[in-house]
């Protein structure tokens, strides 16, 4: 019986070796590629979920494509010590250099406890959380500011709705999802200041038996056209045009799902965005810690309107585009209250898309039919 | 037809909305999982079949343009992965929920590596049949939309009740899910009637997954299923082993789980987290309510190892 132990022992002792002996003898290799940059992506969910990860994996297959670097991703990895351990692995075993991070949950307190320890590696997170002071220098964050995209949105729902109240299935309520709900309603109101948006929380990025129940409730409640925030939009986009409403697309193009009534959608951009950071990585510059970018800039693009807009909303859609695409236009403007009748903003104050104040936004606009906690 | 405003009542129409809707996958899963329990075994890769169910049931749909062949492609993959269960069980000193754990993970993982390709396409609808067609509200009409799996599940129900309870091959499952050595006794083979049972089960499962994915919300999606099998397993503790409580136990399910987005949509928007709890603290407080510290589970099938 010593004797089987032993030689198990002695076996797994061997097994080791060798691992690390091939570990050894593989290493050395990695710099003689150095020319190559190793970027990483990390995605919450699938890849191609229609959604929030779709629009990122674009951008990395645009990355894909360039000389001299190698993409490595991964999908479907939780917002959890799992994240930590995905970066690590990345950095350790495939040489990344550049990290794309790419879910709001991963910055606090996952790329903050690897960002140190890898001093040489740059972390780039999707999201509004990096600050100067804060946070390590090896970090950034970058982030497209879509809320001009759902005021699009809103002005061509703003059109299309009879009952006039249209509906928002949002997953949790942070900064961008609120500016997105309010955006989607001051493009609505835009058109007609009567009418109301509905918002209901699903609590969660994907969860798809609650989204589609989301958008039943509110087809019940009479919501004639719906969008949302949720990391996969297609769920609700085939619940909502099931129901006879029309859609507003988000993160990327669904039209595809509801041909007849997709109106447009606010469609990320991030292959220019990722171009550029990878472009600078390898020319040896330094990526700015704080990129962001809207409509005016390429971060975010419109879907092609759909057949069911009419020339009247298509009219409206383009001229307010045409403004947007200026720069400088102001999403929330004074007078405005919340909906629990606070005030935003007096007569004569207003906020720029790109205005810091907003990425702290935690109201709902007065005609918004919600609540954020 | 129209949209009404139908003001508070929105929220016991979704509710029943809601129990159509979303409590097939619950019951299936849960008929499936007390057919096998009542044989004496426990399944818990039960999750690992519903999800890959879904996904061969969206795949073969997709390929044949049929949902009902995608449905009986699912309830196929899922005999297998309950025959897998049975069979590596029947091994001496193998731990049933162990490897109830590991096939879940499998099944997970191989239908996340299968499904790849089936995240973008878009496969047939199961058919739904009408039954608010007497209605003028539009959303009682959306309500009443039920889908022929649901009322598959509930002659399912009934048939295995009255399995249990009046038939031969009934009663060799209850005897062998209560005692292997009075079963042995009788000349039955308790290691053939458990793999028979857990492959039934496996079936259950997989039919469970091809109505997420064929029906409600009725796309392939690797983040589909939010652990109904998982909880199927709890609904079958919670509904004491009899069919008839699982259908109970999954209708309650469906309706809490629609709650929550009703009552946003009706105004009662600040806590909806808590709401999104209410099915479990509801199975919380049931089980503590129907628990003693006296007796032991009623009903319990003698030979289950989580009971034994």
């Amino acid at each position: 019986m010593t004797q089987k132990n032993l030689s198990r022992r002695n076996l797994l002792k061997a097994g080791v070796a060798t691992g690390a002996f091939a570990a050894l003898a593989t290493t050395p290799f990695r710099p003689a590629l150095a020319a190559d940059l190793t970027v990483g992506f990390i995605y919450v969910g699938p890849k191609d979920d229609f959604g929030y990860n779709q629009a990122h994996a674009e951008g990395a297959a645009a990355v894909k494509a360039m000389d001299g670097v190698t993409v490595v991703e991964e999908e479907n990895v939780p917002e959890t010590v799992a994240v930590q351990k995905s970066m690590e692995s990345m950095i350790n075993f495939d040489g990344a250099q550049l990290l794309f991070p790419t879910s709001f949950g991963y910055f606090d307190p996952h790329i903050l406890a690897v960002a140190p320890k890898n001093p040489d590696v740059r972390f780039q997170h999707a999201g509004g959380l990096w600050s100067a002071d804060k946070h390590p220098k090896n970090a950034g964050s970058y982030f497209g500011y879509i809320g001009l995209g759902q005021y699009l949105n809103g002005i061509t729902a703003g059109h299309a709705t009879k009952s006039k109240k249209i509906g928002f299935v949002a997953a949790k309520p942070i900064p961008q999802v609120l500016m997105n709900i309010n955006a989607f309603l001051l493009g609505a109101r835009a058109v007609d200041p009567a009418i109301t948006c509905q918002v209901i929380f699903t609590g969660e990025w994907s969860l798809a038996v609650k989204e589609a129940e989301a958008t039943n409730a509110l087809a019940d409640q009479g919501c004639d056209v719906i969008t949302c925030h949720v990391d996969g939009p297609k769920v609700v986009v085939e619940t909502a045009a099931g129901r006879g409403a029309y859609v507003c697309g988000y993160h990327a193009n669904q039209s595809p799902l509801a041909p007849e009534k997709y109106l447009t959608g606010a469609e990320w951009n991030w292959a220019q965005v990722y171009t550029d950071m990878v472009e600078t990585r390898k020319a040896g510059g330094t990526i700015p810690n704080f990129v962001r970018g809207g409509l005016s800039d390429g971060f975010v693009k419109m879907s092609p309107l759909g057949p069911a807009v009419s020339d009247a909303a298509r009219n409206q859609f383009e001229a307010e585009k045409s403004e947007i695409m200026k720069g400088g236009f102001l999403i929330i403007k004074g007078p405005i209250n919340d909906n629990k009748g606070n005030v935003i903003a007096p007569a004569g104050k207003a906020f720029a898309e790109d205005d810091i104040a907003l990425e702290s936004m935690n109201y709902l606009v007065e005609g918004v039919i919600g609540s954020v906690s | 037809m129209g949209d009404t405003d139908l003001g508070l009542w929105a929220v016991p129409l979704a509710m029943l909305g809601g129990a159509i809707r979303v409590s097939t996958p619950f019951l299936f899963v849960s008929l499936g999982e007390c057919l096998t329990e009542r044989s004496g075994r426990i399944n818990l890769g039960l999750e690992g079949t519903l999800v890959f169910g879904a996904m061969s049931g969206y795949a073969v749909a997709y390929e044949s343009g049929s949902a009902w062949i995608g449905v009986l492609a699912a309830a196929g993959a899922g005999t297998l992965f309950g025959l897998f269960h049975g069979w590596v069980c029947k091994l001496p000193r193998v731990n049933d929920i162990a490897i109830g754990i590991a096939l879940m993970l499998l099944g997970m993982g191989l239908a996340f590596f299968f499904g790849k390709p089936y995240v973008q396409p878009q496969a047939p609808d199961l058919p739904a049949i009408s039954f608010g067609w007497w209605s003028e509200i539009s959303q009682v009409e959306a309500a009443l939309q039920v889908n022929a799996l649901f009322l598959i599940g509930i002659v399912l129900t009934v048939a295995m009740w009255w399995m249990f309870r009046f038939t031969r091959v009934g009663l060799i499952i209850r005897v062998v899910g209560d005692s292997t050595d009075a079963a042995r006794s009788m000349g039955l083979n308790p290691n053939k009637v458990r793999l028979l049972a857990t492959g039934a089960g496996g079936a259950l499962a997989g039919v469970a997954g091809a109505y997420l994915s064929l029906y409600y919300p009725g796309s392939w999606n690797e983040g589909l299923s939010s652990g109904q099998g998982l909880m199927a397993v709890a609904l079958v503790i919670f509904a004491r082993w009899s069919p008839v409580n699982c259908f109970w136990a999954a209708l309650l399910f469906g309706a809490a789980g629609a709650l929550g987005p009703a009552l946003q949509s009706v105004g009662f928007s600040s806590g909806y987290y808590l709401f999104y709890a209410i099915p479990y603290v509801l199975t919380l407080g049931l089980l503590i309510a129907m628990s003693s510290p006296n007796r032991a589970i009623e009903s319990a099938p003698g030979e289950l190892s989580i009971t034994k």
